[in-house]
């Protein structure tokens, strides 16, 4: 216990070193700090890493009153696009703009291989694996993910068993969150395998870039991320349902919760980037089992739905009675085979917070491989031992709700009160299924244009992964940055932020 | 089946397009109004005021508040700031806003970001403390902002089914918003059809024509001398005249006829009743419009153009489900 507490106060310290052993520490770098986190631009002190050079020349060329003026642009560009997001629980002014950085995150093409093989293996194994669980259940029979794990999560679908989908493909959108720790190895924080958002922001965020800095960009050769709609747009496509016969090609729409939904931005911009129709609840009916949509030239017939609402509103004949943003019917469709959705129903299971300590058993289990991309190590609560090791150090450890997302439902111990902890505890002994805890993990850092300089912070990395016909990656993601000073949390909810990715060419 | 991919317009967008080209056409109306009315109100004596006020309400078929004496702050804040008022000039373009928000993938980006813009320039406005700093810059701004929209989407939208709603939406609003001015008019000011109007009155009629954007296509048609026979027939019966009802109504009907045409759909009743306006209009002469009452004629213009926009409802936007299973 002792010496793991050492540990954390070591990763929090500031290193310091005199100002002249580093001669290259000028404006806007004088007051960027450094401590044991892995930084993403500075190998040490004043020494940028090879890949970051050319970055680092030009900011310490370029005034900062410049950098200034393009954020501000950026911004304003922003606001009059309307790239916002909704904040929850809080009625006027709800609409803000996402904090966009101006200073991109860069990515060596070997690390970028590495990442999208890693996540390529990782895509393939859990869909082995929802299938499996929504079938025969081999992986549980054979003692490798406990059965009581499965069927007690809250995202675990009954409806759902004996099920075939098409391709046997259960995720086709992913957003994995990755960091970066403090040896340099990217990690697997979690998967978002229900309705991951963000990759508007990504396309976004590149726009912006290639005005502000469009010969660095170009000298950097940049992998191009505008493909994105294309590639997706492909991927439904390949999810063509059971019972599609003749007609030329698949009727594919977008099904959003509406214009109160956080990410209705989004949901808007891809539709339009793919060309589909965004739909809502209201605008979708089941007749014998076909689900059409109601357009001016009559009801038409949608073969693919791609759905940006949660499993629980789909139908509320099916899951919640209440909810209105649904489509009555709509899952015996599905189980007729006359419409597909993506994802399928139930992929939460998957994602809970708790299967995920199993995530690299399952990759050896399914592909007898070995897992390319690590975990973050994770205490399982219902196990008594660890139960009580987690209890003893909440301090220190940073406990999450196992179905929450979007960075609620956290208790971070170095940063929490002793009530907090008190809460959580008292959580825990409720409901030890409910819990995981993780050590607080030092996120690597990169530096942010803020407050007319550059300053570290932390980031994480979501990219996002596509498997339709074939797995494909968009090379680069969503870099979020948790703009508080100090803070680990990236959450676009809780105060976060997002920067270009550059994924370089070979 | 055949695959109509580049008609294919969900109710609900078409709604969307609908109302929010409704909304900022009455936004733009109602800045148009009081900007007018402001202006004339400086040439005329204080005690003008209340019936004048009186008369903008009902033009506007806003109801007039109670308990609060009639004057100019107050009245202006009710039609332009007040988000408890859904006519306001903030409400409608919120309102317009909120719809092409929901239909945001069939506009341009163009014409989202202009109409966004004039959205929180509006807001700006009105938080920020001295309320209205400039209000002929304000109402200005309203109008410009709307223009520009109007330009941006006619030459960045392919002019489809989705921009036929819009026209429809502007020119329903137009013909409905002209034909409760020239009414509200006529009763307040009774005058002999045709002889020239003078002095304080001469303002009046002005006032009427500028509420329209049409005095100055009117004197260029008409001079400056104003007989309210030639100010009716102007605004209502102009083919060429953009803010007249018949030329509203035309487009209308031109809009109506391509939607029918685009879905394919057998939508008899919005094209019949646009079409017999159409026809009523074309084939009327201004005396026997007035010999039988200005006010009356007016009146069943709205009418007819009331029930055009529930056929338009019923056709395309709210359906029954077995009605289009037959279909």
């Amino acid at each position: 216990m002792q010496p793991s507490r050492t540990r954390t106060r070591g990763l929090l310290r500031r290193v310091t070193l005199p100002d002249s052993a580093h001669p290259l520490f000028r404006p806007p770098f004088r007051n960027y700090q450094f401590d044991s986190a892995y930084d993403e631009m500075f190998e040490a002190p004043g020494i940028p890493r090879p890949h970051y050079r050319a970055l680092f020349q030009t900011l310490l060329d370029l005034p900062s009153e410049e950098l200034r003026k393009s954020q501000q642009a950026a911004e304003l560009s922003f606001l009059h696009q309307g790239i916002t997001f909704t904040v929850y629980g809080n009625s006027e002014g709800t609409e803000r703009v996402f904090p966009n950085d101006l200073l991109p995150r860069i990515i060596p093409h070997a690390e970028w291989r590495k990442i999208e093989s890693g996540l390529t293996q990782r895509i393939a194994a859990l869909n082995l694996f929802l299938e499996d669980i929504y079938h025969n259940g081999r992986i549980l029979a054979d003692g490798i993910v406990p059965k009581e794990l499965v069927y007690t999560c809250r995202h675990f679908r009954r409806e759902m068993r004996g099920l075939n989908v098409p391709r046997g493909i259960y995720v086709s959108i992913c957003g994995t969150d990755l960091v970066r720790l403090p040896d340099g190895n990217f990690a697997v924080l979690e998967d978002n395998l229900r309705v991951p958002s963000g990759v508007s922001y990504m396309l976004a965020n590149r726009k912006v870039l290639k005005k502000v800095f469009p010969t660095l960009f170009r000298d950097y050769g940049v992998c191009p991320v505008d493909h994105y709609a294309q590639a997706l747009l492909a991927t439904l496509r390949a999810l063509t349902p059971p019972n599609f016969y003749g007609r030329h090609e698949p009727t594919v729409v977008l099904l959003t919760p509406g214009v109160f939904n956080s990410a209705y931005f989004e949901h808007t911009f891809l539709a339009q980037q793919m060309g589909i129709e965004l739909v809502e609840g209201r605008d979708l009916l089941v007749h014998d089992n076909v689900v059409y949509m109601r357009t001016t030239a009559g009801l038409r017939r949608v073969d693919v739905i791609y759905r940006r609402v949660d499993d629980d509103f789909l139908d509320p004949l099916c899951f919640q009675r209440d909810s209105s943003l649904g489509v009555p019917g709509l899952f015996n469709a599905y189980r007729t085979g006359n419409v597909s959705l993506a994802n399928a129903i139930g992929t939460g299971i998957a994602d809970d917070k708790a299967v995920y300590a199993y995530v690299p058993a399952i990759i050896r289990y399914y592909l007898g491989e070995d897992p390319i991309l690590a975990n973050v190590p994770t205490y399982l609560l219902t196990d008594r031992s660890q139960q009580n090791y987690v209890l003893d150090h909440l301090d220190e450890l940073v406990v999450k709700a196992v179905g929450e997302s979007g960075g609620y439902g956290m208790l971070i111990g170095p940063q929490s009160t002793a009530e907090q902890r008190e809460d959580f505890r008292r959580r825990i002994q409720a409901e030890p299924r409910n819990y995981i805890a993780q050590p607080t993990l030092s996120l690597s850092r990169a530096p942010c244009f803020l407050d007319g300089e550059a300053q570290a912070r932390h980031v994480d990395l979501r990219p996002y992964i596509l498997y339709g016909e074939n797995v494909t990656l968009v090379p680069g993601g969503l870099t979020r940055v948790a703009l508080r000073r100090g803070s680990l949390v990236v959450n676009s909810s809780q105060g976060g932020g997002s920067k270009d990715t550059w994924v370089l060419r070979a | 089946m055949t695959d109509h991919r580049e008609t294919t317009m969900l109710s609900r967008v078409a709604d969307n397009l609908y109302w929010m080209s409704r909304y900022l056409e009455r936004a733009e109306h109602t800045a148009r109004l009081i900007d007018v009315d402001l202006q004339l109100r400086l040439d005329q004596s204080p005690e003008a005021g209340s019936d004048r006020w009186l008369g903008l309400l009902k033009a506007l078929q806003v109801p007039a508040p109670e308990n609060v004496p009639l004057d100019a702050e107050i009245l202006t804040h009710l039609l332009t700031l007040d988000r408890t008022n859904p006519s306001s000039i903030i409400s409608c373009v919120a309102a317009a806003r909120e719809n092409l928000r929901q239909a945001r993938e069939q506009c341009s980006s163009e014409m989202w970001e202009q109409l966004n813009r004039l959205f929180l320039q509006v807001k700006s406005t009105a938080s920020s403390d001295c309320g209205l700093p400039d209000s002929h810059g304000f109402f200005r701004a309203v109008q410009d902002g709307a223009h520009l929209f109007q330009g941006i989407t006619d030459s960045t939208m392919s002019h489809g089914e989705g921009w036929h709603y819009i026209q429809l939406g502007r020119f329903v609003e137009r013909t409905e918003a002209v034909a409760r001015l020239i009414g509200t008019h006529f009763i307040r000011l009774p005058h002999p059809l045709d002889q020239a109007v003078e002095s304080e009155e001469y303002l009046e009629w002005v006032g009427l024509l500028k509420s329209c954007a049409a005095f100055q296509a009117y004197c260029k048609a008409h001079t400056a001398e104003l007989r309210p026979l030639r100010v009716a027939e102007f605004l209502l019966l102009n083919p060429g005249f953009p803010h007249s009802i018949a030329f509203s109504v035309d487009r209308v009907h031109t809009a109506l006829t391509a939607i029918a045409e685009l879905t394919e759909r057998k939508a008899e009743q919005p094209v019949r009743i646009a079409g017999r306006l159409r026809a009523t209009l074309s084939f009327s002469q201004i005396d026997e419009i007035m010999a039988s009452g200005a006010i009356a004629y007016v009146d069943s213009i709205r009418w007819q153009c009331a029930q055009a926009h529930t056929a338009i409802q019923q056709v395309y936007f709210d359906y029954s489900v077995e009605s289009a299973l037959v279909a």
